[in-house]
């Protein structure tokens, strides 16, 4: 039997509060990876999009909504992983953008940015907002972030990739 | 041959060059020459896995014979793999790596590019996201490429010698079947003939800026696509495969 108590909205805006696993700061919801939910007679259905096709924090995401779930007494639930349309660093809104930079990541610059073979965008520091810097490693501590420094401040900083 | 099996042919076909390359990326970790390297090898690789669990998971999908991506992954034997051979070469030392990769990822950049317009949306759907990943390796890769060839004498010799061995194999990314040809007229899969001259004049410029010379002996090896794999896969299966074959219900 489902819990027809719950709407839509009030269900989004209870997986609105999950964070991302690897970039707590943001949501699931601020990164444009909770898409759906769909009611219907056999249950709660959630439907999320990964970043990256080899993201490892899908599972644990999952889990972290089926846990939130549960603990609310909304059931059945279960998660489906769609990948149409695909996601995009275009979705995030820009306050999950200033909630990264404040955490020191640059956020990305515009999907259109990848397109360049050998880019030569210029990333902000985070830190300090100095359009100095240089890419040290294209690929960083996740798939979704280079790694930079910054010649100004002289930190070293991490960029999220444009998808 | 009916759409649906030249379907799963086709999926396999992507998933497996995706699990071979990711397999061969994954054997620099805790080996690549910096730290950084070792990083954006392992992440490549990650992409890969990611692409392969995607692919091999719809074309046991489109068998409609229960297949898990693992199964796919885990309990095939070598003549069922379908990878392009290129991608099963082990790796000779890092200008092998990259330059095989810059060939590869290259070709996978308007493979992909050409397939999020397929009319299967499953497979428009994993293009769209696969075509935004191989660019990012192709930066990287062609990068490097041009660093080592128009870098020291030694790196020079070594990005030489693996592209002259590499090159023999390119032709089988640009091999076709029939069901090729059956999905080609259902708008589902990409024209490779049409990819070639594109691909072509990409790696010429990346070589001509990385000082590096194509080779002149056109001939080609192929079979990848018939099951008939260099003596390499076997060994990489056997040990990829290990575990999962001595305890098949294993859980992690
Ligand atoms: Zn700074």
């Amino acid at each position: 039997m489902v819990n027809t108590t719950y709407t839509k909205s009030q269900i989004i805006d209870l997986l609105a509060g999950i964070p991302d696993p690897e970039i707590p700061v943001v949501s699931i919801q601020e990164m444009g990876m909770l898409r759906d939910v769909v009611i219907t007679e056999e249950g709660y259905d959630i439907i999320i999009t990964p970043t990256y096709t080899g993201c490892p924090a899908m599972g644990r995401i999952e889990q972290d909504i089926l846990g939130m779930m549960e603990q609310h007494d909304i059931a059945p639930a279960k998660v489906t992983l769609t990948l149409d349309p695909a996601w995009s660093t275009d979705w995030m809104s820009d306050e999950a953008r200033e909630k990264l930079r404040k955490y020191g990541i640059a956020p990305p610059l515009h999907s259109s940015c990848n397109k360049a073979r050998f880019g030569d965008n210029v990333i902000h520091c985070p830190i300090c907002n100095s359009e100095h810097t240089s890419m040290v490693s294209r690929f960083g501590s996740t798939a979704c972030k280079s790694l930079y420094r910054c010649n100004s401040c002289l930190e070293s900083f991490e960029y999220f990739k444009c998808h | 041959m009916t759409k649906e099996q030249a379907l799963y042919n086709y999926c396999v076909r992507l998933g497996d060059n995706a699990l071979v390359q990711s397999y061969r990326l994954s054997e620099w970790c805790s080996n690549a020459p910096i730290l950084e390297e070792d990083l954006a090898l392992t992440n490549m690789a990650l992409d890969m896995t990611g692409r392969a669990q995607l692919l091999l998971q719809y074309a046991g999908k489109v068998a409609g014979h229960g297949k898990t991506a693992d199964d796919m992954a885990y309990r095939r034997a070598e003549r069922e793999y379908r990878n392009d051979l290129i991608s099963e070469l082990p790796d000779a030392d890092f200008a092998f790596t990259m330059v095989r990769q810059m060939l590869v990822s290259t070709f996978e950049c308007f493979l992909y590019a050409a397939l999020v317009s397929s009319s299967d949306k499953e497979i428009a759907a994993i293009a769209a996201k696969a075509v935004k990943e191989a660019r990012y390796h192709m930066a990287h890769t062609s990068e490097w490429v041009i660093r080592l060839g128009d870098g020291t004498e030694e790196s020079n010799r070594r990005a030489q010698s693996a592209l002259n061995i590499l090159w023999s194999y390119t032709g089988g990314l640009f091999e076709t079947t029939d069901a090729d040809a059956l999905l080609l007229s259902e708008g589902m899969a990409a024209d490779v003939s049409q990819i070639k001259t594109k691909w072509q004049e990409n790696i010429e410029a990346i070589l001509r800026e990385a000082k590096l010379i194509l080779p002149a002996d056109d001939y080609q090896q192929t079979g990848g696509r018939q099951g008939l794999h260099t003596e390499y896969l076997g060994h990489m299966l056997t040990e990829m495969q290990y575990l999962h074959r001595t305890y098949p219900e294993a859980i992690w």
